[in-house]
This record gives C-alpha cells, structure tokens and sequence, in this order.
C-alpha cells in the first residue's frame, strides 16, 4: 500500500513540466518518427516538385522538339527512344513533370478556395445558406463527376483553362462537404459560443477560432483530393479530352504510345515505353495517399 | 403509415426529384452551344437555309421549357433523339437515332459491370471483413498496404500492366475486347475477361478498404464487447450481433463502388476497345456529338442515382429504430 | 469462515494499457478477495484503475490492455491463464457484467428478452419457455412495468432507468455467482438512480449473488457493498467493511472522497439584486422549455440552480447570456433591461456578465496557448497589448493559484482541474460582475471540486463577484450556495434562501429530489423506502 500525498495543488496536478518545444523541433521529432512509408513518400514528393521546378534545365530537348526518327529505341541519344512522331520521350516525361502535377495543383488549390468558403460560410450560416448549397451540391453529385466532366468538356471545348475551372468546381462539392462537416462540429464547441458571447466578429471567430480547428483534417483531404484530380486529368487526357498536344502530359503520353505495348515480345524496353508516364502517375499518388495515411493516423490519434 | 414506408416514399421523391434536377443540367447543356454549332456540325460548307433547317430540327426555335418536356417525353418512350454525326453540310442526313447506337452497347457494358461485380463484391467483402477481424495482424497490413497502392494506380496503368503481362509477354488473353450480338457467351467472357479483371483490382480496392473501415466502425460499439462479455463466440458476435447493424453500411459501400464501376468502365472501355456506352461517350466528346453525349450522361446518371437510392433504402428498412418505432 | 468461501482471489494483479507508442501500467499489483455473496464497492476517481480492475476479475481485458502478472484464481481456476475459449465459458455464465451506458451496451437489432436470456440459453441453463418465464419473474422483481410484455420491446423503446433494469435482469438470468456493476447508476438522474439502486440490491440480496460495485461516488456504494476497497492510481489505498470505512476512514485519502459534502460558506450580508428575470418563456423550434421563470440574484451571493437533465437549467443560463432569447419576459441586470439577443447588447454589457462551461476540454480552443486564452478578453474588453497584457496574464494566473510557468501551454498539456483554472482566469479576465457557473465541477474528481469551489468562493470574496451556479449536484449547492432555486421541466419549483429551501416542509419535487440524494449512510436507502412505502 503506498501512501501518497494528498495535500491538494493545482499546479501539482500535472507534475512532470514539459519542454516547451517550438514548431520547428516539435516537426523534427515527428519526422524523425515518421514511418517508412511516409519517408519514402515524402522523398518521392520532393524529387517532383524539384523536377517540375527545374524542368527546362534537366530535360536535354525541348517540351515539343520533334526528331527525324520516330519510335526510336531506348538508349542512345534519346535515353527513353522518342515517340509516335519522334519527340523525345525522357524530357516529355520531365516537362510532364510540370504540367500535369501543376494543373492537377492549381485545380485543386482553386476547388478548395471554393468548397472551403462555401463550406465554412454554409457552416456558421446554418440557414437558408446552408440550405441552398447542400441542396445544390447533393444535385451536383448525383451525377458521377468524369462523366459531368465529359459533359462539360464537349460543351466549351478541351482547354487547359476550361479543364481547371470545369475539374475545379465539380471537386469542390466534395470538399464543400467535407469543409462544412467539421466545421460544424467545431462551430456548436464552448470555445465558439464564447467567443460570440465575449462578443467577436464573425471575421475573427472564423479565422483564429475555427479554422485552426479544421486545418488537420482539410489538410489531409488536400492530399486525396490532390491525387483524386489528378487521376481525373490523366484519365481524360488519356481519353484524349483533357490536356491537349503539344503539351507534354503524362496521361496523353501514354494514349500516344499506348500501341508500342504490342512489341514487348520483341523489345521489352519499347513495350514499358507506354507505363513509364503512367507509372510516374502512379507513383506520385502513391506517395501521396502514404503522407497523407501517415498524417491521418498522427492527427487523429487513432491507434488501431 | 408505418414511419418506414413513409421515409421511404420521402426517399423515393428525393431521389425523383433529383433526377428531375439532373435531367434539366443535361438538357440545358445543349443550351449553353455557341451560337454557330449548326454550321459548326454541318461544317463551313453549309448553306444558310440547311443550316436553319438544322436548327429548326433542333427545336431552337421553340422555348426552351417546350423542348424540354418534348425531350424527356421522348426520353421516357425511348426517343433519345437523333445523332449529330452523319449529317452533311449538302443537307444529306445519314444520321441514326441515338437510341440505336445506344442499345447494343448498354447490353455490353452492363454486361462486363455486371460480370465485374460478380467477382469484386464478394472478393471485397470477405477481403475487408477478414482484415478488420485480423485486423493488426500480417494478412491485414499486407491486405491493407496492397490496397491503398492499387487505389494510386490510374485504371489504365493497370490495365496496360495487365495487358503487358498477359497478352504480350504471355498471351493468354486477347488485348482487343471486340465483342458483337453474335458473339458467343462463352467467347464474350474470355473476350472480356481482362477488362473485367481490370476494373475488378480497382473497384475491390476501393470496397475492402471502406468495408474494413466500416466493420471497425460497427465492432467499436460498446454492445459487441457487451456480447463478448456474455460468453458469445467469434462467430455469434459477428453474425448475430455485427451483421444486423452492419446491412446499412455495407450497403452504401457497395453501391458506392458499383457507381463508381460505372466510372471506371468508361476508362477501361477505352483501352480495350469495347463496344459499351463509355466509349460511344467519349468518341461523341470528341466529335461533339451532343444528342449522344447527353443520352450516355443521362443513363449514366440514372444508374448512379438509383444506386445510391437502393443503399440508402436498404440502411433504412433494416434499421432497428425505424423499423420498431416507439 | 472456511476456504471453500473465497469465490474470486486476485493476487498483485498488474495491467498497462498501450497509449502514445508505450505501455503504461493501470493496475499496480492489486490483490481482492471475495467470498460467495459477498459484495465488493470498488471506489476512485478518474484513472484509478478501478474499471480494469473490474473487467479483469471476469479475465477480460479491453483492447490495448494486458495483464503483465499476477492471478485470478476463480472458484479455483486461473482466469488469467485460460484461452479466450475457455473464459468465454465463464462469461455470459458464471460471471456476468452490467455496464455503464445500457443505451449503447445492447444491441439495437433485438428484442430485450432475447438479449436478457440469450446466454442462459446458450450454455443449456435453462431451455429457452424456462428461460423467458424466469426474464419475467425477475423483470417484475426489478420493479420494471408490465414486466409481461416490456421484454418483447427493443432498446431504443424503453428508458435509461429501465434498460439499465432490464440488464441487471439480463446479468441475473444465468444465476451467476459473480455479478460485476460497472458504474450502473452514473449517468442516471438522482430520482432514477434510487429507483435502480433499489431493484439491483433487492435481486443481488434475493439470489445471494457476489457481486463488485465500481462506482466513483461513496455514496451510492455504501446502499450495496459489505465492504469497500479504495483505489487511487491504480494502487489500493485501503479496504475496510463499509460502516467502518465511512465511520472512521484510515487514509486522508479516502476522507478527500467526500471533501466537498465538508465544505461551508459563510453566510454573507443581503444586498440587493443584481440580476433579475421576469416572467421568462422561452422554446427551441416549437418545443416550449421555460415556462414563466423568475429568478433574482443578489448582489455578492451564489443562486444555485438545481434541477435534473431537462428541467431548463441550462436552457435559464442561455437566455440571460442572450444566445437564446426569450419569447417573452425581460432581464433586468444592474438596474437597467438587457436587450433580449447577445447581438444588440453593448460590449460593456457583454464584458460584466461572463460563463464558465462545464466541459473545460471544449471550453477552450485546443489551439491557442493560455496566453492568448486569457490574453484575449484582456485585448478585446479592456484594450490591453504588449507587456501590460503579459503582466495582467500573469497576475490572473497568480490569482487562480498557477503561476507563470503555464502561460505558453496549450489546453491539452493541462490536468482536468488547471483547465478549469484556466477558464476561470478567462472570465475574471473581462473583470465582470456577474458570472454564469454552467455544471463547472460536475466532470471533474471530488478532490479537484474542492480545489475549485473554494477558489471560486475565495473569488467571490475578494472581487465582490455573484455567481449564478447551475448543477444537479445537491452536496455541490450545500456548499456554496446562499439562495437556491429547484427547476423541474421547466418551471421553478421553489427558491429562496439555502437553509429554507432544505428545511422541511418542501414541495412535492423539492422533497423527491432532496431525499433521492444518497447520504454517507449505509442504511440510507433502506430507511428511504420505508418511509417512500409508508407514505
């Protein structure tokens, strides 16, 4: 039986003091906790976002440059071959880099300026605001969103423009409701009633108290919408009506070279041709959905 | 009226009414045609009068709330309206009517769907539910990690990937899907075995991770460890106490994934070349052939709607609280 | 007493639970012994184990957990050393278990009888006819009405009070020689709690079942256990036949278990009201939930509002706040009317009156330091920046007795009662006149209310604050209150000053209420039911 002290504290309560830790070191223990999957993710992060960066000064040929021999193979001067009309296939996939992630980027940073908004705004409402937009995004996502795409696209043309704003908005219903779910439980929490009682405007009640509260969350969700939109670029492009030539572009990559597949019997080399673009697809939603796994798992606390 | 069949029928208006609403985005996307389209599918060639003759066919010179019912009366007597392509700018009409072109190849398509989804659900189901019973053990976290990376994957990586395996290094698969009324049943599985194969490794990924989350969800409750403290086996737990909560859930789930199915088909229809209805829709994208392009968005959104509607009748009639009310 | 007696002998249990990558121990090498019919109260506060403790004299253990070493040795068997399969023979059988939440503990898909009888038929105790007339039997022995047909409803069909009856009847079914209570009565109303007390104690004793009471309130456990052990971080501080331990407890420890029934306020001088509601009616959406409310408070004094869940208590602290305004009715506050809604009070008006939550957790933004926390009325109410804002946080945190060194922490770095702490410092922060006291001790342990109501008191005092102080805890209001006021379903049933309003004669609801309230007396309820039946 121990015999513990029982003369009452309040700053005993919780004897061990912590360190206060900055962001910065607080960051450090974290990565250095991180698992290998996200590691390996986040390596895979950084390598594009430097090639998309610098992608006129690592790729050896121009974005559209065309070359006498078409389907070269691997090796040589063209260390990827070239394709159907003798581009090369190594600084397209370098250039790709840059246009297909930066498209997939802009769209999705421009769906969550607008579903955030919305969201939040339909959050505090909770009114004939909310009402009109849940109503009008239940609408809109009773239509599969390729298909609203394609729709769309045959209506105002395939153009990178029409394809950021069409693949921009139809996106943000899904963060509109993702931003107004948590923003609503956030909203109906003590901390909020007693900022409107200390008499805080809306402004400021939205910025300092709700939406550092929703951040873990819609940071996540940045991640899957990310890697959402772009799988819905490349699939269009590769259906041939999304990023059009001479862009470089990973999905209509492999549409162009798509029949080079054939020859794997003869030439291996000429038969992964086509995947090369649509493994560098892959591998960056791969990597993605690993951060974003990992950083679920780290905000949620859940431990299952 | 007994309060299910009540919210029932108040599911059964809101999914109408969203049809309705739907119905109105696709109609007035032939609205929202730049003012030359008539020359545009007639080409520059046309003449002025085959040009207005054109527009008149297109009912444009009517308001737009008459075409509209005109439009959806002959959508509900299987009218969907004629073709864009065929026409000429001599004024020659060889176009077809669209639900011609459409029926042959909605049979096709519901029928690699159809096949699909006769692997994928229950290959998903038992995947996610074991992994969620073993879950933390090797089988959940292999299960779980090969999952989240067929999810990364672009339907057509897989289906190159797959193309690249089994029909050019070892063919046991045609790559081309060229299938027609005549084919023979047996002839069109093994002809479509790969596309269904394909979209199969995508939708099960997608299904056993939300049926994995789901059973986690369900297992959670305080009354399974209830249960387990009343003597109940494993398998009592699951069955008798899990599985009678767990029709809701699992429900949305697949009919989620099968919507997206939906999705999908219209990606993989393209890379095998299969007559189905995703790949007219493409084609018709590109050649801006609009009366077609509607008709496939518009069955395609009828599918996903009465999908999502069937799951969200099935959680309600096997709700306890609404099914015994106070 | 021969050996033969001892049922369940648990010897230096010890259990940790897997949290933040480590395991931390929650049970510290504990040893129990029970004897055939004998009943056990396990008492302690939040984290003391007491929970584990109960689950793993059944040989369960929650997700996360493990038993590290020690036995349970029941009725001559290691539980701790059995398979899952062969414990699962124990369960449901010869070990029973009644949980906390009965809402959430049965199944929502099945009937309550077949739950009720679902592992005697199992285990082949009785065939199912037997079964189900014996449900009834002990369904009308647990006072539960229409006792014939109240098994074949669901779940979500009957009340709290009654599913929480209806698994004690579940418990018994089997006739099992262990019965573990965990918490049964927690989140019941008093006046509930004492009609399920009743029931659980009239079958246990009728069946001669041993049984172990965990619960965190003295006492309700004093009306079942023979004897009562004492946990505290996951250590037993000491164990003791109940008359004893409440007679003469050994340990401070245990004596700190009912601080706050010890706690006194000094009357104070009468002064005039500072706040007054007239004729208040007030609704959400259509449904009526203050009916005609009036209540003045002096100036300087604590108004304790007590009443059940539902009796407008709270609903009465959102209208004076002006987040719900009244349909009709008016708040006179300081001589002058407050306008109805908060958004055309003035911001003076809004700064003298202030609210403290019940949930500290959710009280504060989990992402501000208790700098900006406290710093922030300090910059919006008073216009205070820079190092006078620091030197005023600093001051406030002195005067709720933490000091400078918590002043960069965020909320979750916090125990319960510094959270608290922390939201007091809030309030005082906007040097108000009046401050509205929601539930503020009821989440938090006896020893931490202590701490908190006498700051609270000591406050008061020095700062000439009045407190509106709403709860169902009628020990709390003994305390600290200088006028009471009973709120049932939405109407006052009485108010005036303490000492009158718990001196009889009382209305009809006050009496129920006040008498409902377990006393430190282990023949409390005995004497309660005579007396209920006499009249």
């Amino acid at each position: 039986m121990s015999q513990e002290q029982t003369a009452y504290s309040a700053t005993d309560e919780v004897t061990s003091f912590l360190d206060k830790r900055t962001a910065w070191s607080r960051t450090k223990i974290l990565l250095r906790k991180s698992p290998a999957t996200a590691r390996f993710g986040m390596i895979v992060i950084a390598i594009y976002i430097f090639v998309a960066i610098f992608a006129p000064w690592i790729a050896p040929y121009g974005e559209a440059e065309v070359f006498a021999q078409p389907y070269a193979p691997w090796g040589g001067e063209h260390l990827l071959g070239t394709d159907q009309i003798g581009r090369d296939i190594y600084s397209r996939m370098i250039y790709g880099a840059r246009n297909t992630v930066g498209i997939a980027l802009v769209t999705t940073i421009l769906a969550f300026v607008i579903g955030g908004g919305l969201g939040l705004a339909a959050a505090i409402n909770r009114s004939w605001l909310d009402q009109l937009l849940s109503r009008g995004v239940d609408v809109l996502m009773a239509i599969p969103s390729l298909i609203f795409a394609l729709v769309l696209l045959s209506i105002f043309g395939s153009s990178a423009i029409n394809l950021i704003l069409i693949i921009a908005i139809l996106d943000s219903t899904r963060v509109f409701r993702l931003t107004r779910s948590v923003a609503v439980n956030v909203v109906v929490m003590d901390y909020v009633e007693a900022a409107r009682l200390r008499g805080e405007g809306l402004g400021w009640i939205m910025r300092r108290e709700i939406l550092p509260n929703i951040l873990p969350p819609l940071v996540a969700e940045f991640g899957l919408r990310f890697c959402f939109v772009f799988l819905t670029i490349a699939a269009l492009s590769f259906l041939g009506v999304g990023i059009q030539p001479p862009t470089a572009d990973w999905g209509s990559m492999v549409r162009e070279n798509a029949s080079l597949i054939q020859f794997a019997q003869y030439d291996l080399k000429a038969g992964l041709t086509p995947l090369l673009p649509a493994s560098a697809i892959a591998l960056l939603t791969v990597a993605v959905n690993f951060v974003v796994d990992w950083f679920l798992h780290h905000t949620s606390g859940i431990k299952d | 009226m007994h309060p299910i069949v009540a919210t029932v029928i108040q599911r059964l208006f809101l999914g109408i009414a969203t049809l309705f609403v739907v119905s109105i985005i696709i109609f007035s996307s032939i609205e929202m045609l730049p003012g030359d389209f008539g020359q545009a599918v007639l080409g520059q060639a046309a003449t002025e009068e085959t040009v207005a003759a054109f527009r008149k066919e297109l009912g444009l010179d009517k308001p737009a709330y008459i075409r509209y019912f005109d439009w959806v009366a002959g959508v509900i007597q299987g009218d969907l309206g004629t073709s864009f392509s065929g026409r000429a700018a001599s004024g020659v009409d060889r176009s077809r009517p669209v639900a011609e072109l459409i029926a042959p190849r909605l049979w096709n398509t519901l029928f690699l769907a159809g096949m699909t989804a006769i692997i994928a659900v229950p290959l998903a189901l038992f995947l996610g539910i074991t992994a969620a019973l073993y879950r933390n053990t090797y089988y959940d976290k292999i299960v779980s990690a090969s999952t989240l990376t067929t999810i990364s994957f672009p339907e057509f990586f897989v289906a190159y990937i797959l193309i690249l395996l089994l029909t050019a290094l070892w063919p046991v698969f045609p790559s081309l899907a060229n299938i027609d009324v005549s084919t023979p049943l047996g002839e069109r599985i093994y002809r479509s075995a790969l596309p269904a194969l394909t979209l199969t490794l995508v939708i099960v990924a997608h299904m056993m991770r939300m049926t994995r989350a789901a059973i986690i969800n369900l297992l959670a409750n305080p009354y399974i460890q209830m249960a387990r403290l009343s003597g109940a086996t494993q398998r009592e737990v699951i069955l008798k106490h899990a599985l009678p909560n767990a029709w809701a859930p699992i429900a949305t789930v697949i009919a989620f994934n099968l919507a997206y199915l939906v999705v999908g088909v219209v990606v993989v229809e393209v890379v095998f070349v299969y007559p189905g209805v995703g790949q007219l829709m493409v084609d018709s994208v590109t050649s801006r052939d609009i009366p077609v392009v509607q008709a496939c968005a518009l069955i395609f959104a009828i599918t996903y709607i009465f999908l999502n509607l069937l799951a969200d009748i099935i959680g309600i009639i096997t709700n306890p609280r609404l099914l015994h009310p106070k | 007493m021969s050996k033969n007696d001892i049922l369940l002998d648990i010897k230096n249990l010890k259990i940790e639970g897997f949290s933040d990558e480590k395991w931390h121990p929650i049970v510290k090498g504990v040893d129990l012994t029970l004897r055939r019919g004998q009943i056990m109260g396990l008492i302690g506060e939040s984290g003391a184990g007491k929970s584990t403790l109960g689950l793993a004299a059944m040989g369960y253990t929650q997700p996360g957990c493990r038993i590290t070493s020690g036995e349970i040795m029941f009725d001559g068997v290691d539980l701790a050393k059995l398979s899952e399969g062969k414990k699962r023979e124990y369960w449901g059988n010869r070990i029973t278990y009644v949980a906390q939440s009965a809402a959430a503990s049965f199944n929502p898909a099945h009937r309550l009888i077949d739950q009720t009888t679902a592992s005697t038929i199992r285990f082949g105790i009785k065939p199912e006819t037997e079964a189900k007339a014996d449900a009834v039997t002990l369904y009308d022995a647990l006072n539960l009405p229409n006792p014939n047909m109240i098994g074949n409803r669901y779940p979500h069909q009957v009340s709290g009070g009654q599913l929480q009856r209806v698994m004690t009847a579940m418990a018994m079914s089997p006739r099992p020689d262990l019965i573990v209570f965990d918490e049964p009565t927690t989140a019941l109303d008093v006046t509930t709690q004492v009609e399920v007390l009743t029931a659980m104690r009239k079958v246990v004793e009728e069946f001669n079942t041993a049984a172990i009471y965990i619960t965190h309130d003295l006492a309700v456990v004093a009306q079942m256990a023979d004897f009562i052990k004492v946990l505290r971080h996951g250590n037993e501080v000491e164990e003791a036949p109940t008359r004893d331990m409440l007679s003469a407890p050994k340990e401070d420890y245990t004596k700190s278990l009912w601080s706050v029934r010890a706690l006194e306020k000094d009357p104070i001088k009468e002064q005039a009201p500072i706040l007054e509601i007239k004729n208040i009616d007030a609704s959400y959406s259509k449904v009526k939930v203050l009916n005609d409310v009036n209540i003045s408070v002096p100036r300087g004094s604590t108004v304790a509002v007590v009443g059940e869940s539902g009796s407008g208590k709270s609903t009465t602290a959102r209208v004076i706040t002006g987040l719900l305004p009244p349909m009709t009715g008016s708040i006179e506050f300081d001589g002058s009317t407050l306008p109805n809604k908060l958004e055309d009070r003035t911001k003076e008006q809004k700064r003298r009156i202030q609210m403290i939550y019940q949930m500290a957790d959710t009280a504060m933004n989990p992402r501000q330091t208790v700098r900006e926390i406290i710093g922030r009325p300090l910059e919006f109410y008073l216009g205070l920046s820079g190092a006078a804002r620091e030197k005023r946080v600093v001051e406030l945190l002195k005067m709720i007795e933490l000091d400078e060194r918590f002043i960069d922490r965020l909320p979750s770095e916090l125990s319960g009662g510094q959270k608290q702490r922390i939201c007091i410092a809030r309030a005082l922060a906007a040097e108000p006149d009046f401050i509205i006291c929601d539930e503020v001790t009821s989440a938090l342990d006896q020893i931490v209310q202590e701490g908190i109501l006498k700051l609270l008191m000591r406050l008061q005092k020095e700062l000439n604050l009045t407190y509106l102080f709403i709860t169902h805890d009628i020990s709390t209001v003994k305390a600290i209150s200088d006028q009471v006021v009973v709120m049932n379903l939405g109407q006052v049933v009485e108010q005036g000053k303490k000492d009158d309003v718990f001196s009889p004669p009382h209305p009809e609801y006050t009496e129920l209420l006040l008498s409902s309230v377990p006393e430190m007396d282990p023949d409390w309820l005995t004497n309660l039911n005579k007396v209920r039946q006499a009249s």
